[in-house]
């Protein structure tokens, strides 16, 4: 999808430019900092937004295709496996943007929102998500530098592949990609 | 402008100043450009901290047709690199804005800047010395007392003139965060600091103490959703100031209003098309530079794409808006990857605010008439044409095709961009600077 793949790229380049910019002369930019974390948490949105469009659209193929057939459980059970993990993404997503906090408006912590999703995710995972302090090195792409980032980053991959196993998809690592908590601490 | 329709405009080459090699030192890279408040010296700041002032000749009466040339007056190291061990940082010596003072005697002053400190320089001419000393001999040596056998008094005797630029004051440790911009009150004692959260006023004769009068600050560092970009006194109300932020919209303040100018007096600001946003809306929607007209009327803004005129009557929109370089607008990927979509351009007004100029990329810069509204892009290079040779105009078109002054847009050099731009308060001379020359450019006068 064209869509995603830019919005990808978009955040694979503005992490390393976040990166990189550490190193800079004269420390860290604040004004060049933010405007890469507006970037990203812009391209993350339509990424994610692109991806729900894009699997509604999937689940509503592979829905019109078997209820063609003479199985009505199957659409059933499809339709609820695609569902989990599409919720979790968002609830997810709720989660990074409270984390973030640079959007700094609507996304507040909603305690009735997460007994929403409670009810429909897996509520394993959903604790785990929500009880786990999610630092900003917690779920670092692996080709970033951090020797705790490793760590942390396959053990929560662990923790959401092992519940997505009902739809059999494996998740982009992309969906893990966190919005930085801090720009900078001065 | 397109003055004959030919595609040739009223502005020629004057001079180049800096190496024509290309090899560039990073230090050599000019990052400052401003004329002083008679247009008689124009001062350049660059990357190695170092100021440079230009003094134009005097006039002469055998070259009606051209101003006067611009020489080298005086060269200075205004910043070196600090190093701030508490927070493992270093601090650039880059000079990020000069500023003149009025001129009140013979010596010139002015406020030159890196991110963390602002200096204020004196720079005066020495054109006598005193000689004939009695113990002294004129190379400096001590004569022997024995051989003083007659008193004399010294006189000041004609020499070669000398020019000394000397740190008269040094405002340090008023900022956390990075110096974006100065500007002189029109009251002639004070002057704002600003840096991305904060703006400061300044006493110019006290550097123990400055006063905070705005602060964006959040409590929580994560909810930090804008930053100051750019910051300017009005030019006659000295208790009026505009701070433009890096969410392209513009605030003015009023200190009589309180100590601490959070709250606005205005905000101008421009609601977003909804049609033209992408992904990068938010970087270039942007303020790198806000430029009150001479008049105080209107105010100008520069993001990255567009230069807007404000009538400081209404907040609502801009009067005029003038595209700088809209063939960029597809190519804001690319833009962005090779970090361009970051670039800072200034703008400037003409000395009666008639016209408007800003740089671009490929070494252009734009002018624009807003009387005629009419706008020319120009070439700033020495290669082609000789000084006194009138400009032509370029035209920028899509894809790749390139004819006589047109250019495809994937033609376009990134690498040479024009960035720091400053007008002549009177007469129409330009100066501005490419990565490591600087270059003026006069107006034909017949």
């Amino acid at each position: 999808m064209d869509v995603t793949a830019e919005a990808k790229q978009i955040m694979v380049q503005a992490l390393s430019k976040l990166y990189s910019s550490r190193t800079q002369r004269g420390g860290l930019r604040l004004h060049r900092s933010l405007l890469l974390t507006l970037v990203m948490k812009s391209a993350r949105d339509i990424y994610h937004s692109a991806r729900l469009t894009s699997e509604k659209k999937g689940q509503a193929d592979t829905h019109s295709v078997t209820e063609n057939t003479s199985q009505t459980e199957e659409p059933m059970d499809t339709t609820s496996s695609t569902t989990t993990p599409l919720r979790a993404t968002a609830a997810q997503s709720t989660e990074d943007g409270q984390r973030s906090g640079l959007e700094g408006h609507s996304h507040l912590h909603n305690p009735a929102g997460l007994t929403v999703n409670k009810e429909n995710c897996n509520p394993t995972r959903l604790d785990r998500h929500s009880r786990k302090r999610r630092s900003k090195t917690a779920t670092d792409p692996d080709f970033l530098p951090c020797k705790k980032a490793k760590l942390e980053f396959v053990e929560a991959r662990g923790i959401l592949q092992s519940n997505s196993a009902n739809c059999g998809r494996a998740l982009d690592s992309l969906s893990l990609v966190p919005m930085p908590r801090t720009i900078v601490t001065f | 402008m397109d003055g004959d329709g030919d595609g040739q405009s009223r502005w020629c080459l004057s001079q180049v100043k800096g190496a024509v090699d290309d090899d560039v030192a990073e230090a050599d890279i000019i990052s400052a450009v401003e004329f002083n408040h008679s247009g008689e010296l124009l001062a350049t700041g660059d990357r190695g901290g170092r100021i440079v002032i230009f003094q134009q000749e005097q006039e002469s009466k055998n070259l009606p047709q051209c101003h006067a040339e611009y020489n080298v007056y005086s060269t200075f190291q205004s910043h070196e690199p600090e190093f701030d061990y508490l927070k493992s940082l270093e601090i650039e010596e880059k000079i990020n804005k000069i500023r003149w003072l009025p001129q009140k005697n013979a010596a010139h002053f002015l406020l030159s800047t890196n991110d963390k400190t602002i200096k204020l320089w004196k720079i005066s001419e020495r054109d006598k010395r005193p000689e004939g000393y009695n113990l002294k001999e004129e190379d400096g040596r001590y004569r022997h007392p024995s051989s003083l056998t007659t008193l004399r008094v010294p006189v000041f005797q004609p020499m070669d003139l000398m020019v000394e630029a000397s740190p008269r004051r040094v405002y340090a440790n008023a900022h956390t965060y990075h110096i974006n911009s100065i500007s002189v009150n029109s009251d002639n004692e004070t002057y704002l600091s600003a840096d991305d959260l904060r703006i400061n006023l300044w006493h110019l004769d006290f550097t123990d103490r400055s006063f905070n009068i705005v602060d964006i600050k959040p409590a929580n560092m994560e909810e930090l959703t804008e930053v100051i970009t750019a910051s300017e006194f009005h030019p006659l109300q000295c208790n009026t100031f505009v701070y433009g932020s890096s969410k392209g919209s513009v605030r003015l303040c009023d200190m009589r209003a309180s100590a601490l100018c959070d709250q606005h007096s205005k905000l101008f600001e421009e609601p977003e098309d909804p049609s033209t946003r992408s992904f990068f809306s938010e970087i270039i929607s942007s303020i790198s530079d806000v430029k009150f007209s001479h008049s105080g009327r209107y105010m100008m803004t520069r993001d990255y794409l567009t230069l807007k005129i404000w009538d400081l009557h209404m907040e609502s929109r801009p009067v005029e808006i003038y595209q700088v370089h809209g063939y960029l607008r597809s190519k804001l990927c690319s833009l962005y990857e090779n970090d361009c979509i970051f670039d800072k351009f200034e703008c400037c007004w003409r000395g009666d605010d008639s016209e408007v100029m800003t740089g671009s990329y490929n070494n252009f810069f734009r002018m624009f008439d807003r009387d005629a509204q009419r706008d020319a892009t120009l070439e700033a290079t020495w290669e082609n044409g000789s000084p006194g040779c009138p400009l032509k105009t370029w035209r920028v078109s899509a894809g790749s095709r390139r004819k006589r002054n047109e250019i495809g847009v994937d033609c376009l050099d990134f690498s040479r961009k024009i960035l720091y731009t400053s007008w002549h308060p009177q007469d129409n001379i330009v100066a501005l600077a490419t990565v490591n020359n600087l270059y003026i450019f006069q107006e034909k006068l017949n």
